[in-house]
C-alpha cells in the first residue's frame, strides 16, 4: 500500500538514486566512508597534518629517552614560552607561502617592531603608555610589509630578492637604533605590562577555563557546522568522527593544562597565540580574502580572469606578514624584557620559516593551514630545546635542524609530484 | 533565422606590426547553435577570440550583441554581456575543490563569512542539470580529477553564472576518447538550454559531431561558412588547406608603400 501525500511541484531531491546518484548520498556520511575519502587524499599527495603528527611523536620519544629532563613539567611550559614568538611570525610566513611567495625579512622586522616597542616605552623619553607604543610597532612593521608588497608586486621583481633587501634595510636600521639610543648595545623595558606578556602565567583556574572554552568553542563550531549541513541535505562528517576529535582534542588539552598546572601554569602568550591562530584560521577558511588568497597561490591566472585583484592579495598578504612580524617581535623583546643590537638576527629567520614548511604549508603555494605554524614552531623548538638539554654545540644543532628541514621540504616535494601525477591525466 | 545574432562580429580586422591576424572578417553565432571555429595554425582563431573576450582591441570592426552595438573595454564587460570564454587549461585552481573553483572571485558570503553549503548546493544542481555525472564529489579537489572532469567543470562554472554566450577554446585537445565524447555531449546540452556556443577545435571530427555550422578562416580571412548538414569533412579541409582568399595578404601594404 502506498498511498503517497501529494508530490510536490517541484522535483524533490528525495530518492537520490535516482536524481543525484552521481555524488555520494546526501545524508551522513559513514566512518569507513571517511577514512576511505581521507586515506586516497593522502595517497594522491594531500598529506595534511600526517607527517607532522607522526614526527612529532618520534622527536618526543627519541628526546625523552636521551634525556630525563626533557618531558618534565617545567620543561614544557619552557617550550611554551620559547615556541610562542616562531609559531606567532610564522603564521605570516604561511600566508606568503600560500601566495607561492616568500619573505625572508621577518626575522629583522620582527625587531624593528621590538626595537620601536621599546623606545617609545623608555620612561618620559617618550614614556608612552603600552598600548600605544605597541599599537605603533605594529602599525611600522604592516607598514614595511606594505612597502615591500607594493614593490613586489608593482615592479614585478621576485619577493625573494625584495625581501632580501629588506633583511639588509631593517638589519641597519635595528643595529642603528640600538647603537643611537643605547651605550651598552641593550635597551631595557620597564613597563609592567609588557614585560608580562612573555613572563606572566594563568592562575591554575583560569587555566581550566581557557580549556574548558577551547574544547566547548570547538565543539560548537564543529556541531553547528554539521548540523547546518545535514539540514541543507549535504553530506556531512560522521557524528562518531566529530565525537571522536572533540574527546581528543579534550584529552590533549586538558592534559597540557594539568601538566603546565603542575609548574608554574599555562603561559600567557600562550593564549595570545591561541586567539592569533583561531583568528588567522577563520580568515583563511571562512573568509573570501582567505579563499583568494588559496586561489591566488593555486592559480593566479585563473585567479586573475575570476576578476580577482591578485595584486592587491599579494600586497595584503605581505601586510599580514608584517603584522604578524611585530607581534612575534614584541613577544621576544618582552620575553628577554630588553632589545639589543643582535635582536632578530641568529637563527630566528631559519626557524620561522622552517616552522611554516615542516609544519606542511607548501613552497609551491595554494597548500597548508594557518594551524601548520603551531605545529611547525613545536617541532622545531621542540628540537631546538632537546638539542640544548643535551648540551650539543651550535654546529651539531644547525646540522640538525637543517636536515629536519629537508626532509621536510623533500616531503612536500614528494606530495606534489603525487598531486601533479593525479591531475595531469 | 529571423531573429538577429546573439553574438555577432562585423568586418573586424586586427594586425600585430606588420602581420594582418585577422583581415576584414564576419563572425556569427545564433542562440541554441553550435557554432565551430577552424582553421590552420595562424588563421586567426585566437585573435578573433581574445578581441572578443577584451584581451586587447580590434583595429577595426564592430561587435553586436543580441542586435545591439557593444563595445568592449576589458574581461569585465565581457562577463557583463553574458559571455564567458573557457580557456584550455587556466581556468581552474588545481588546489581547490570542485565548489571553491565554480564560485572563485564571485564567492557566496553570509554575514561577510562564505556561505558554504549554499555555494556547494548551487554548484551540485548546476552540474546536475548539465548532467555532469562522473564527479565523485564536489568537495574534490581540481588536481584530482581527469581531464574531461576538470573541463566539465570550467564549462558549468561557465554556465552557472547566467551567461548566454559560451566560447571553448580547444576544449578536447588533452581528453581521451572517452572524456573527448562526455565534453562533446556537454556543448550539445548547453545548445539544447537556448545558449550559443562557440568551440574552437583543430579535431574535425569533433567538429562534426557538435556543430551546427561551421566558419574556416584561413590567413586571417572568413574562407567558408558552412552548414554541417550539407557539407562533408573533405570541404572543410579544403577550405582551410586551399580556401579562396579575397584579398592577398601583405598587398595592403605593398600598396601602401608604393602610395
Amino acid at each position: 500500500m502506498t498511498d503517497r501525500p501529494m508530490e510536490p511541484a517541484v522535483a524533490p531531491p528525495a530518492d537520490h538514486e535516482a536524481t543525484e546518484g552521481v555524488f555520494e548520498s546526501a545524508g551522513t556520511m559513514t566512518v569507513s566512508e571517511y577514512a576511505t575519502r581521507w586515506w586516497h587524499g593522502v595517497k594522491v599527495g594531500e598529506l595534511g597534518s600526517l607527517p607532522i603528527v607522526v614526527g612529532l611523536i618520534a622527536i618526543v620519544i627519541t628526546f625523552s629517552l636521551l634525556n630525563e629532563n626533557f618531558l618534565t613539567e617545567r620543561n614544557f611550559t619552557n617550550l611554551l614560552l620559547q615556541m610562542s614568538a616562531i609559531a606567532t611570525i610564522a603564521i605570516g610566513i604561511v600566508f606568503v607561502l600560500l601566495i607561492a611567495e616568500i619573505d625572508l625579512s621577518v626575522a629583522y622586522v620582527s625587531a624593528v617592531g621590538g626595537v620601536v616597542m621599546t623606545l617609545l616605552l623608555r620612561p618620559d623619553d617618550p614614556g608612552w603608555p603600552w598600548w600605544l607604543a605597541i599599537g605603533v610597532a605594529l602599525l611600522v612593521t604592516t607598514a614595511i610589509g606594505f612597502a615591500q608588497g607594493v614593490v613586489i608586486t608593482k615592479a614585478g621583481v621576485p619577493s625573494f630578492v625584495v625581501t632580501l633587501a629588506g633583511l639588509l634595510i631593517w638589519s641597519g636600521v635595528v643595529l642603528i637604533l640600538t647603537t643611537e639610543y643605547s651605550t651598552a648595545g641593550t635597551i631595557l623595558i620597564q613597563d609592567r605590562t609588557v614585560k608580562g606578556i612573555a613572563n606572566d602565567f594563568l592562575s591554575n583556574t583560569a587555566g581550566w577555563i581557557l580549556a574548558a572554552i577551547v574544547i566547548v568553542g570547538y565543539a560548537g563550531l564543529q556541531v553547528r557546522a554539521a548540523v547546518a549541513r545535514r539540514t541543507r541535505g549535504l553530506d556531512a562528517k560522521p557524528t562518531v568522527l566529530i565525537a571522536l576529535q572533540i574527546a581528543g582534542l579534550a584529552i590533549v588539552t586538558f592534559a597540557a593544562v594539568w601538566f603546565a598546572n603542575k609548574d608554574r601554569g599555562v603561559p600567557k602568550i600562550t593564549v595570545i597565540l591561541l586567539v592569533l591562530l583561531v583568528f588567522w584560521s577563520f580568515v583563511a577558511t571562512r573568509m573570501r580574502f582567505g579563499r583568494h588568497v588559496y586561489g591566488v597561490g593555486g592559480n593566479p591566472e585563473a585567479a586573475r580572469r575570476a576578476g580577482i585583484n591578485v595584486d592587491r592579495v599579494r600586497i595584503a598578504v605581505f601586510m599580514i606578514s608584517g603584522f604578524m612580524a611585530g607581534v612575534g617581535g614584541i613577544m621576544l623583546a618582552s620575553r628577554l624584557s630588553s632589545v639589543a643590537t643582535n635582536t632578530g638576527g641568529g637563527n630566528l629567520l631559519l626557524l620561522v620559516i622552517a616552522a611554516a614548511v615542516i609544519g606542511g604549508t607548501s613552497l609551491f603555494g595554494g597548500v597548508g593551514r594557518v594551524v601548520s605554524a603551531l605545529l611547525g614552531a613545536l617541532v622545531i623548538t621542540s628540537i631546538e630545546n632537546g638539542m640544548n638539554l643535551l648540551g650539543l654545540g651550535s654546529g651539531e644543532k644547525f646540522v640538525i635542524t637543517g636536515l629536519v628541514l629537508l626532509a621536510a621540504v623533500l616531503v612536500d616535494a614528494y606530495a606534489k609530484r603525487r598531486r601533479a601525477a593525479r591531475g595531469i591525466v | 533565422m529571423a531573429e538577429p545574432p546573439l553574438l555577432e562580429c562585423r568586418d573586424v580586422s586586427k594586425a600585430f606590426g606588420a602581420v594582418q591576424a585577422l583581415d576584414h572578417v564576419d563572425f556569427e553565432v545564433h542562440a541554441g547553435e553550435v557554432m565551430a571555429l577552424v582553421g590552420d595554425n595562424g588563421a586567426g582563431k585566437s585573435t578573433l577570440i581574445k578581441g572578443i573576450a577584451g584581451i586587447y582591441p580590434f583595429d577595426h570592426g564592430e561587435i553586436y550583441v543580441d542586435g545591439t552595438h557593444v563595445h568592449i573595454h576589458g574581461p569585465r564587460d565581457v562577463a557583463k554581456l553574458g559571455i564567458e570564454i573557457v580557456y584550455q587549461d587556466l581556468a581552474l585552481a588545481d588546489n581547490l575543490d570542485v565548489v571553491a573553483n565554480m564560485f572563485l572571485g564571485r564567492e557566496r558570503t553570509r554575514s561577510r563569512v562564505l556561505d558554504e553549503a549554499a555555494m556547494e548546493r548551487a554548484s551540485r544542481q548546476t552540474l546536475t542539470e548539465l548532467s555532469v555525472t562522473t564527479l565523485q564529489s564536489v568537495r574534490q579537489t581540481v588536481s584530482g580529477l581527469s581531464g574531461g572532469q576538470r573541463q566539465s567543470v570550467a564549462v558549468s562554472k561557465a554556465v552557472m553564472w547566467n551567461s548566454r554566450i559560451v566560447i571553448l577554446d580547444e576544449p578536447t585537445a588533452a581528453l581521451g576518447v572517452a572524456q573527448t565524447r562526455q565534453v562533446l555531449s556537454l556543448v550539445r546540452t548547453l545548445a539544447e538550454r537556448g545558449l550559443a556556443v562557440v568551440i574552437i577545435s583543430h579535431n574535425l571530427h569533433d567538429v562534426f559531431e557538435c556543430a551546427d555550422r561551421i566558419t574556416v578562416l584561413r590567413l586571417g580571412q572568413r574562407v567558408a561558412l558552412l552548414e554541417k548538414s550539407d557539407t562533408t569533412q573533405q570541404e572543410v579541409v579544403h577550405a582551410i588547406t586551399a580556401g579562396t582568399l579575397d584579398r592577398v595578404p601583405g598587398m595592403d601594404e605593398a600598396e601602401a608603400a608604393k602610395a
